[in-house]
């Protein structure tokens, strides 16, 4: 069947079977292979997207399902090589090692954010509660997200400078 | 990889022509709400439907709202929306309990309370709240809704009352008076199934116990209850010598087994340990003493 999205603001289609996962429509048909796969069995979060702005787990919906919606995926994060202040968050907090699940930890944190700009520290690991990491301990997961919390604008001049 | 069989794709635009999919397709046809415990069993070859049904697309399914002396909540209903809702958290905390323990906010933004009750799973957390609360579950054909009482609407594990071609439209909560609620579980880790989980209704009279609903996820309660323990908790007075009555016949009357989870002893002193808990939060709360 043929199934049409909006991917990072880009009309999207390709011909697929109805039973493919968005997960696999992303990566394997659109080449954004950013979003990760990991567990298959709804768990791990690591295929986390936005759907209509809503942090989901792309593995757990098909890509029919997500026909005529909007998506958002790890790519379209940063604009114009500019990094989001989350990704900006993850560099200068060190929260990531392997980087394997960190797709999905800044697709969760961006929808946070939006929801609650401002978190305190239980609130984000509540949020990123099903999204696992396998190397940081979460510490600097926790701490990326809260200097993204405090820097809506990204970094300022003289912080570029420290940095 | 886990891959789903083959199967053909609608997207339903509303009610009725969920209805007219169902009907043409017959029994080997399937609804998908959040897809949340339908998708993983299709990937594990559980469930192999022919022809999926997406009933996200259809309007009038997403409200929470008082209607008369009743709170309907429609069937896309995702679980997100129950843990905000703050009239829900007014009249009946117990979502509030239940959905923080729901699986993670990731699951909770696509998992829908239709889907939930439909899916009818023994460890269902919803499932034990609306056995806690009683109410009834809105169901409708090509022939119009009929209303089922909550506590016939799961007919066992996995079953339902919603034939083939009929669609959960809706679950419907009565408002009472100094009610309290309150809803306990243990999991192995953050986002897990049940172990075992409590989910209890207190009404009171003064000091006494007006009506009392508890219902019980994953300790093999038939249809998430125990009603004699809710019929000792009638009439009585509301301190712990009654909740510890009321505790003790859930464990001595629910059928749990040994699995993964923990085994069968275990789980038996939850599902006391849990009621207990819960009746005595959810007597708290119908005092005003806490939130
Ligand atoms: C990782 C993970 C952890 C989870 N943890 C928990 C947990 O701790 N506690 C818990 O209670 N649940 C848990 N769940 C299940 C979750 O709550 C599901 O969202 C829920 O069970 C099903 O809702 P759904 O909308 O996704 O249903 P779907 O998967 O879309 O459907 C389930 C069934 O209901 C039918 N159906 C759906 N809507 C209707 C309708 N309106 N009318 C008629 N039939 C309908 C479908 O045909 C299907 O048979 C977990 C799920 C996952 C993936
Ligand atoms: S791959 Fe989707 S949750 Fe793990
Ligand atoms: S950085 Fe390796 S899994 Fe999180």
């Amino acid at each position: 069947m043929q199934v049409k999205m909006t991917v990072n603001g880009e009309e999207r289609e390709a011909d697929v079977e109805a039973r493919m996962l968005l997960v696999h429509y992303l990566r394997d048909e659109l080449g954004l292979t950013g979003t990760h796969w990991g567990c298959d069995t709804s768990n791990c979060g690591t295929c986390t997207v936005a759907v209509d702005g809503q942090a989901i787990k792309s593995c757990t919906m098909l890509a029919a399902m997500a026909g005529g919606r909007d998506v958002e995926t790890v790519e379209g994060v940063a604009v114009g090589g500019e990094l989001d202040p989350v990704q900006e968050g993850f560099m200068r907090e060190h929260g990531l090692q392997c980087g394997f699940c960190t797709p999905g930890m800044i697709m969760t944190a961006r929808w946070l954010l939006a929801r609650d700009p401002d978190p305190d520290e239980a609130t984000i690991r509540e949020a990123i509660s099903g999204n696992l990491c396998r190397c940081t301990g979460y510490e600097n997961i926790v701490r990326a997200v809260r200097w993204a919390a405090e820097h809506p604008e990204g970094a300022t001049d003289a912080e570029e400078v420290s940095a | 990889m886990q891959v789903p069989e083959t199967f053909d794709y609608e997207r339903a635009s509303n009610i009725d022509d969920a209805i007219a999919l169902l009907e043409r397709h017959g029994d080997e046809a399937r609804l998908i709400a959040g897809g949340h415990s339908l998708l993983p069993m299709m990937k594990l070859r559980l469930a192999f439907p022919e022809v999926l049904i997406d009933i996200n697309d259809v309007p009038d399914l997403d409200h929470i709202r008082i209607d008369g002396d009743e709170i309907a909540i429609g069937a896309m209903v995702r679980h997100a929306a129950i843990l905000d809702s703050a009239l829900l958290a007014e009249h009946y905390p117990i979502f509030r309990d239940a959905e923080r323990v729901i699986a993670d906010p990731l699951v909770r933004n696509r998992g829908t309370i239709g889907g939930s009750f439909c899916q009818a799973d023994p460890a269902e957390d919803l499932s034990a709240v609306g056995a806690a609360l009683g109410g009834s579950v809105v169901v409708r054909s090509s022939s119009g809704s009929r209303t089922v009482p909550m506590r016939e609407f799961h007919e066992g594990p996995y079953e339902t009352k919603v034939g083939d071609a009929e669609i959960l439209t809706e679950v419907r909560f009565p408002i009472r008076n100094a009610t309290g609620s309150a809803y306990e579980k243990v999991e192995r880790r953050v986002g897990d199934w049940a172990v075992a989980a409590a989910g209890a209704f207190v009404q009171l009279d003064g000091d006494m116990i007006a009506d009392a609903g508890i219902g019980l996820a994953a300790v093999g309660a038939d249809h998430f209850i125990v009603p004699d323990a809710e019929a000792a908790l009638r009439g009585k007075p509301a301190i712990r010598e009654s909740f510890e009555e009321a505790a003790q016949l859930c464990h001595d009357q629910c059928s749990p087994v040994t699995d993964q989870r923990g085994p069968e002893d275990y789980k038996r002193h939850l599902a006391r340990e849990l009621v207990l808990r819960a009746l005595t939060r959810a007597t708290a709360r119908a005092r005003g003493e806490e939130s």
